[in-house]
């Protein structure tokens, strides 16, 4: 490899690598915008079924301390969007926001064995193994 | 406090902590949650993990259009951030939360002292890695100010990898994106340029935040009557930031932001303290 070439190998944008983040990068943008008007969506729904919630300061700390009901499974989650329940459509938007990056790390993995290289293949694995190992994290700790 | 009055005001403060953003005023969050509503400090964290990822990624990018992020160098270090930010994560569901407030007080007090610290430039020759030559970490970037492409070359890889773990450390116990932390460990430590390192350390963060926001979800910890203000708010904070601040003269903000930080981290230990 000359030189000249080993210059242009490095500008990020020109390695297929690049090219894939870049499109992912935008893909991200849009997902985390879908996720945020998901979240919105839920705290209408909340306020909407529960009228009270405008006046009464009777169930704030009851939404906001532990020890509440929080959907934290994707049964939680399916289950409670079904029949539109706020707070489950809420953590459906926040699901699809922690799910992004994971998504972003699942395509470079791609993008590397499209480009042969092992090595970044294996380590980007990696990454999204310890991804997919933090959701049964949370249930140990 | 009615749940409405709640949104509304957690809004707002989202809202101007996410305008801050590109100060880090990401880190502002936890304590305005915990001090003005004396809610627990891990459903804070939750709320505050869950809007870093969705900042990273909003702006993530923009730096990759740029071609300052350097991907390689990203992904390595991710196997660091990650592994740390499910550790830190994991850490935050066992110590009692008093500690929590501890650190996170210290914490503050670094990054308002980071702030003012100014970046220096070293001149000696990078000292040859094996690993970085191996890894094919090497990059450039094109320099506005210079007007030409510039080539750098990286060092200290292992040393970076075990300090982007502390850094990811961090960022799991304390729900903060931790740029503070893995900007100076790749510009003093691995001698990444400065503008390259603020680049891939942001394409890290949502990255990293997504491996401890998984923790904090299956564990119960992401409130969504909490989250769901302290995200929106927070990206709508930060896009409108991106827009003004970048064109004001940050001195005195800057300024008066580090004093601000310093009180906090003052009222954060003594909470946890008392």
């Amino acid at each position: 490899m000359s030189p000249l070439e080993k210059k242009t190998k490095t500008r990020t944008t020109d390695e297929p690598v690049g090219r894939f983040e870049l499109i992912i990068s935008e893909l991200l943008r849009l997902g985390v915008t879908l996720s945020l008007a998901t979240i919105l969506v839920g705290l209408g729904l909340m306020f909407a079924h529960h009228p009270d919630y405008l006046r009464s300061s009777a169930d704030l700390s009851r939404l906001t301390s532990p020890g509440a009901a929080l959907p934290h499974s994707l049964r939680d989650v399916i289950e409670g969007v079904r029949v539109w329940r706020g707070q489950a459509v809420v953590a459906l938007g926040l699901t699809m926001l922690i799910l992004t990056p994971i998504l972003r790390v699942a395509v470079s993995i791609i993008a590397f064995a499209i480009e042969r290289d092992r090595v970044f293949v294996a380590v980007t694995s990696a990454v999204l193994a310890v991804l997919l190992i933090s959701f049964v994290l949370g249930k140990v700790g | 406090m009615s749940p409405l009055e709640f949104t509304l005001t957690l809004l707002g403060i989202s809202v101007g902590a996410g305008f801050l953003g590109s100060l880090g005023g990401g880190v502002v969050v936890v304590p305005a949650v915990t001090l003005l509503y004396g809610i627990d400090i891990r459903y804070a964290i939750g709320a505050s993990i869950v809007s870093v990822i969705a900042t990273s990624s909003g702006a993530a990018a923009a730096y990759v259009k740029e071609r300052l992020t350097n991907l390689r160098v990203a992904m390595l270090l991710e196997l660091g951030t990650t592994t740390g930010a499910v550790s830190g994560a994991f850490i935050a569901g066992i110590i009692h939360s008093r500690w929590l407030f501890v650190i996170f007080g210290l914490a503050l007090a670094f990054s308002g002292v980071a702030m003012l610290r100014r970046s220096q430039r070293r001149r000696e020759a990078v000292p040859p890695d094996r690993w970085a030559d191996r890894l094919r970490l090497h990059g450039s970037y094109f320099d506005e100010v210079r007007g030409r492409e510039v080539a750098y070359r990286v060092t200290h890889t292992r040393l970076g990898l075990f300090l982007m773990y502390i850094a990811g450390l961090i960022s799991g116990l304390l729900g903060i994106g931790s740029g503070v932390f893995k900007v100076p460990a790749m510009d003093l430590g691995m001698r990444i340029p400065i503008k390259v390192s603020s680049a891939t350390s942001n394409f890290m963060i949502g990255v990293t935040a997504a491996a401890s926001a998984g923790v904090y979800f299956v564990r119960g910890d992401i409130d969504p009557f909490i989250a769901a203000p302290v995200a929106t708010g927070v990206v709508m904070g930060a896009l409108a930031g991106s827009r003004v601040l970048p064109r004001t003269d940050s001195r005195l903000l800057r300024l008066v932001f580090v004093l601000v930080l310093l009180v906090i981290s003052v009222q954060m230990v003594w909470k946890g303290l008392r």
